[in-house]
């Protein structure tokens, strides 16, 4: 009979209580093996976390109007935007100072600029009047009111005055108004005008020619997948090689090459119009539109369908459809009740990992997209190298970051993420 | 001891293969940044050589031109400004000039005068569009067409390209309001002078975009400066808008069966500025640089390379022949008197305002 009595704690070799002891050694080895990844993790959060961080803050934040006019924001608050009638003198002499001091600093032209986006014109409004502004005297130059409007007719717009007060608060939601084709009024939300609204077409073509060229990559992944796995080494290996030269191949160089096939004077019509199979007056227009991004994106992104439907069919079993077929299925209730199945999570993990690059995409409809075949981020980059309204930009991200979550969240509650296999 | 003295013996080589020991207080590394292909070439064995030459100073080549402005700003966001010199044009310089991101230069005490002594800002004349800028050409967006695909009478008219009847087939356009709203507001029967008054309402942007409606089908939008030249040679277009350069060296240069459209030619200028914030030593070596660069000759010699105007009056009698052709460059130039009289002027102050809200309805319309 074995008896451990309770009153007697046990101890290790040194001396020590045997539980403290261990969890001792646990920490420290989760310590070490915390220092090990430290690297990665430090250059996970440098590289990866704060540039996505600072984008949402960026989508928000809007604090260059109330650092650049602290006065008048303070002044417009007594101001009733929705009175219809123009601020009072008070507000004029407020912004006079500002405008003077943001002139001798130079950065009068940024607020410009940012609410030029909201209201054309504000742009030169302010440029012209902190020319101007720059020779006052404060003290004694007043009232303002009336040499403001002298200076420039928008001072006395009361629209003007609405813009500068709806676009003062630290924070915004302006930029995401925005980026889903409203506008922040001073009534409040409103939509844009129907001549100016592109951003959420974008967002639809970008969402639906990516899962267009998702399954065109699964359509034509499959089967060479399957011959991957299925094939003798040797005619196998030589496949393998077709399949990643062109992964290893430039992309700008792979882009390119699609121009040349696919514009009206090139390769592929040429042969048509050889083989009378199209009138040369009436040759094809492949590129330059969806096609042309569908065609050159499937080629580019087929790689990434190929690889983990290859290394999923290799573990599955080839007895497993030879038994299929002695218990007397034929060919294709073989392939579609047994093989099949099993192959699945190599699809799923191929269609994320192709899905969330196309909806990133931006290059390649760059350059073949033409129009009608360009995505978001072709706005965004737009956004971010010229308008340099980035705050926009950063919002358009913001939701393009959400909708791939929400997507990945979705697939995982209908397909189960643990169904996603890159091998093994 | 020994390798101090590598040192010191390398560094005193360079200097005395340099000016003087005075440029010991300029740093002997900079970067330029210009746009690439045959232009920044035509920069190199303009102004790089011989200045390397002349200094032993190295020059680094960053082509991101056409991103400066936002690249600019990040830098100076960041504190950290990589750049020395930055070829730009005349509204992304005046941009940069106004938020403080670019120095100041006196053209009268930072520059070179004309070899009769004419100061630069006489020199430079109505150019000097901005207090930081130094152009450096004259380019300007025009329109080519292939000779063998027009038919019988070639274009002579910017409205060529909104003749479909005349001359069926495709043309290319700039997939940007700038340009293209003014010619199709040109083409609509506006005057030259008030085209900008028209854009600057509803009823002209409506009138502009209806105009352009008339060719949309017609159209290949492009983004990029090389496109058009490509889609030329590859007889995708019959006429199509880039820059007179990218022409000039697709005719003469490719000898390829194109011809040129100077009526309507939109002028603009290019040049250098520096960023405001560098070290003394790199803002000397700058300012050393670009009085080199931009003196009488070596403006003149640029023309030897490719197709754009000096922007210095003194420099325009020193045009000659093209290094590698042979060709006289004069009448390349859209400075040349019959060309320039037929050009459009752009207005910055107008595209300033109406840049963000054009485009937008820009590209609603293109994507409709």
């Amino acid at each position: 009979m074995i008896s451990t009595p309770s009153d007697k704690i046990l101890l290790s070799a040194d001396g020590r209580p045997l539980k403290q002891s261990l969890s001792r050694s646990l920490r420290q080895q989760k310590i070490r093996a915390l220092l090990l990844i430290a690297p990665l993790l430090i250059f996970i959060f440098v590289a990866f976390i704060m540039p996505i961080v600072s984008m949402l803050s960026r989508s928000v934040e809007n604090d260059l109007v109330s650092q650049t006019l602290p006065q008048t924001v303070q002044a417009l608050q007594s101001w009733d935007a929705l009175s219809g009638e123009l601020p009072s003198e008070p507000v004029y002499a407020a912004f006079a100072l500002d405008i003077q001091n943001a002139a001798k600093a130079k950065v009068h032209t940024k607020v410009g600029l940012r609410l030029n986006y909201e209201k054309s014109g504000i742009a030169s409004l302010f440029k012209k009047t902190a020319r101007k502004a720059k020779k006052w005297d404060i003290q004694n130059d007043g009232p303002f009111k009336d040499k403001l409007i002298k200076v420039h007719k928008g001072w006395g717009e009361v629209e003007v005055w609405q813009t500068l007060k709806t676009h003062s608060p630290r924070y915004t939601s302006g930029y995401f108004l925005n980026a889903i084709d409203m506008r922040k009024t001073a009534e409040g939300a409103d939509f844009q005008p129907e001549d100016k609204t592109i951003l959420i077409k974008l967002f639809q073509r970008t969402l639906i020619m990516s899962l267009i060229i998702t399954f065109s990559c699964i359509l034509l992944g499959y089967p060479v997948a399957w011959l991957l796995a299925n094939l003798p080494m040797r005619q196998a290996n030589l496949l393998m090689i077709l399949v990643l030269l062109p992964f290893w191949t430039s992309l700008l160089v792979r882009t390119s090459a699609w121009k040349v096939m696919l514009q009206q004077q090139g390769v592929i019509n040429d042969i048509l119009v050889q083989l009378s199979l199209v009138s040369d007056e009436a040759r094809l227009i492949m590129i330059n539109n969806e096609i042309g991004t569908i065609v050159a994106m499937t080629h580019i992104l087929l790689p990434f369908m190929i690889l983990p439907m290859y290394s999923v069919m290799q573990t599955i079993p080839p007895s497993y459809l030879r038994a299929a077929k002695s218990l007397g299925a034929t060919n294709w209730t073989a392939f579609w009740r047994v093989y099949f199945p099993q192959s699945v999570p190599g699809i799923g993990a191929g269609s994320i990992l192709v899905f969330i690059l196309a909806i990133g995409y931006y290059i390649t409809p760059e350059i073949v997209g033409g129009t009608k075949g360009v995505f978001i981020s072709n706005r965004i980059a737009y956004h971010i190298l010229k308008s340099l309204n980035w705050g926009l930009a950063a919002a358009l991200g913001t939701i393009l970051l959400v909708a791939v979550l929400v997507l990945y969240w979705t697939y995982d509650k209908i397909v189960g993420i643990d169904n996603v296999k890159l091998g093994g | 001891m020994n390798f101090t003295k590598t040192i010191m013996t390398t560094a005193s080589a360079a200097l005395i293969s340099g000016a003087a020991f005075a440029e010991s207080h300029m740093s002997m590394e900079m970067t330029i940044v210009s746009w690439g292909g045959a232009y920044s070439n035509s920069q190199l064995r303009a102004y790089h050589e011989p200045y390397s030459a002349k200094t032993g100073v190295t020059i680094l080549n960053d082509d991101s031109s056409s991103t400066a402005v936002a690249q600019l700003r990040a830098m100076n966001e960041a504190n950290n400004i990589t750049w020395d010199v930055v070829d730009v044009e005349a509204a992304p310089a005046m941009q940069l000039c106004d938020e403080g991101l670019a120095m100041e230069i006196d053209p009268d005490t930072m520059l070179a005068a004309a070899p009769d002594g004419t100061p630069a800002s006489e020199d430079f004349g109505d150019m000097l569009v901005s207090e930081c800028f130094i152009p450096q050409i004259v380019y300007s967006t025009t329109f080519g067409y292939r000779t063998d695909l027009v038919g019988d009478t070639p274009p002579d008219n910017v409205c060529a390209v909104f003749d479909t009847k005349t001359y069926p087939g495709k043309r290319s356009l700039f997939s940007v309001p700038i340009n293209q709203m003014e010619w199709a507001l040109l083409c609509d029967g506006v005057a030259k002078s008030e085209i900008y008054d028209v854009l600057a309402t509803e009823d002209g942007q409506d009138r502009a975009l209806a105009k352009l409606d008339t060719i949309k089908d017609d159209v290949i939008w492009v983004s990029s400066g090389s496109d058009t030249p490509q889609l030329l040679a590859d007889g995708e277009v019959i006429m199509g808008a880039t820059y007179n350069g990218r022409l000039f060296s697709l005719i003469e240069e490719q000898k390829q069966p194109v011809a040129m459209i100077w009526d309507g030619q939109v002028m603009d200028l290019d040049g250098w500025i520096i960023p405001a914030g560098l070290s003394p030593e790199r803002q000397a070596r700058a300012l050393d640089y670009i009085m080199f660069a931009t003196d009488t000759q070596r403006l003149a010699d640029q023309a030897k390379y490719i197709s754009y105007g000096p922007a210095r009056a003194s420099s325009a009698p020193l045009v000659g022949k093209h290094a590698d052709l042979g060709i006289d460059m004069a009448p390349h130039m859209p400075t040349a008197p019959e060309n320039l009289s037929r050009a459009f002027l752009m207005n910055y102050d107008f595209w300033a305002d109406y840049r963000d809200d054009l485009d937008a309805k820009f590209q609603a319309w293109l994507a409709k």
